[in-house]
């Protein structure tokens, strides 16, 4: 797939940093606003895959790298799997919310319920990588036709 | 509020059938992502954002993929047309469609009025979420926190997908035919 023109680039130069910026706050107050890890993560991977369609593929291919999505989306799934088993860890119940048993935190703030906004943080870079990471199998990385 | 309610699921039944029946596979994924706004703007008449938002950004990704792969392989639908009558076919699908509504219309008895929506399960989640988990969005603290399993589950039902994507279109030690 060949890049799109100078237009688009431009605009994606422009776009791309803010779509990034606000997958992330989605993300991280995910449990003060509406939104959350799915919806954060998914604007994260539709950031990068701005960016691959509009400079096309032939040059996403020298700088993405398919094993930092797929590590990436091992990682975070990982994560949300650890964080269920520290109640387990503490000696309570899986999926225990053992911070907020202790301390709920100041309510309305970042800094609150517990495990949920980190809980949130692993979905949000689980669901990214994992998308973006089907969106480059599809696209540039496809299986040539004589295979 | 019923009436927009109506209009939009018509409008997403005439999607879904164009999509099935359209021969040009880009047409029918652009009838596909008819379902998915209207739904989108269902779940906002509906006071549901969380929903919304997710829904909205899903849609517009799929339908990029969607149309990325399209373009990159073929438009024509080369789906082969099955031998029996269809005649037959007709009758298999009205059959069916009686049967489900036949056990829908006892099922949906026991539920309660549309726009009453607080199941008894529901209060107790809506009285003590906020107490119990210290999260403000109170869909946050239920998929968060008293459905974590649910949650679990999807997430690695994602990760099932993508390994099996990225297994499936491999390039490394694929035998040469």
């Amino acid at each position: 797939m060949r890049g799109m023109t100078l237009i688009v680039k431009s605009i994606t130069q422009l776009m791309a940093p803010s779509i990034l910026l606000l997958g992330i706050y989605i993300v991280m107050h995910g449990h003060l606003t509406p939104g959350g890890g799915f919806a954060g993560g998914i604007l994260i991977a539709g950031c990068f895959v701005l960016i691959v369609l509009a400079y096309g593929s032939e040059e996403a291919k020298s700088e993405v790298r398919k094993w930092r999505a797929t590590f990436s989306e091992s990682f975070g799934i990982f994560l949300f799997w650890f964080l269920a088993l520290l109640g387990l860890i503490q000696g309570t119940y899986f999926f225990y919310n053992i911070i907020a048993k202790v301390n709920t935190g100041q309510p309305y703030h970042l800094f609150s319920a517990g495990i949920i906004p980190l809980c949130n943080i692993a979905i949000g870079i689980e669901v990214g990588a994992a998308l973006f990471a089907i969106f480059i199998t599809l696209v540039v990385f496809k299986v040539e036709e004589n295979l | 509020m019923l009436t927009p309610l109506i209009l939009l699921l018509v409008l997403m039944i005439l999607g879904a059938i164009v999509a099935l029946e359209s021969k040009d596979l880009l047409s029918g994924i652009i009838s596909l992502g008819i379902i998915g706004f209207a739904l989108t703007i269902i779940f906002l008449i509906l006071h549901a954002p969380d929903l919304a938002i997710v829904q909205i950004v899903v849609e517009t990704l799929t339908l990029v993929i969607l149309i990325a792969a399209v373009l990159k392989t073929t438009r024509e639908d080369t789906t082969e047309k099955l031998d029996t009558k269809k005649v037959l076919l007709w009758g298999a699908g009205l059959i069916f469609i009686v049967v489900f509504m036949l056990t829908a219309v006892k099922a949906l008895r026991h539920l309660p009025d549309f726009g009453l929506p607080t199941l008894r399960m529901a209060r107790v989640y809506i009285d003590q979420g906020f107490s119990i988990t210290g999260a403000s969005n109170l869909v946050a603290a239920v998929i968060l926190d008293f459905r974590g399993y649910d949650t679990l589950g999807e997430a690695t039902v994602l990760f099932t997908s993508v390994a099996g994507v990225v297994t499936v279109l491999r390039k490394v030690g694929r035998k040469k035919s």
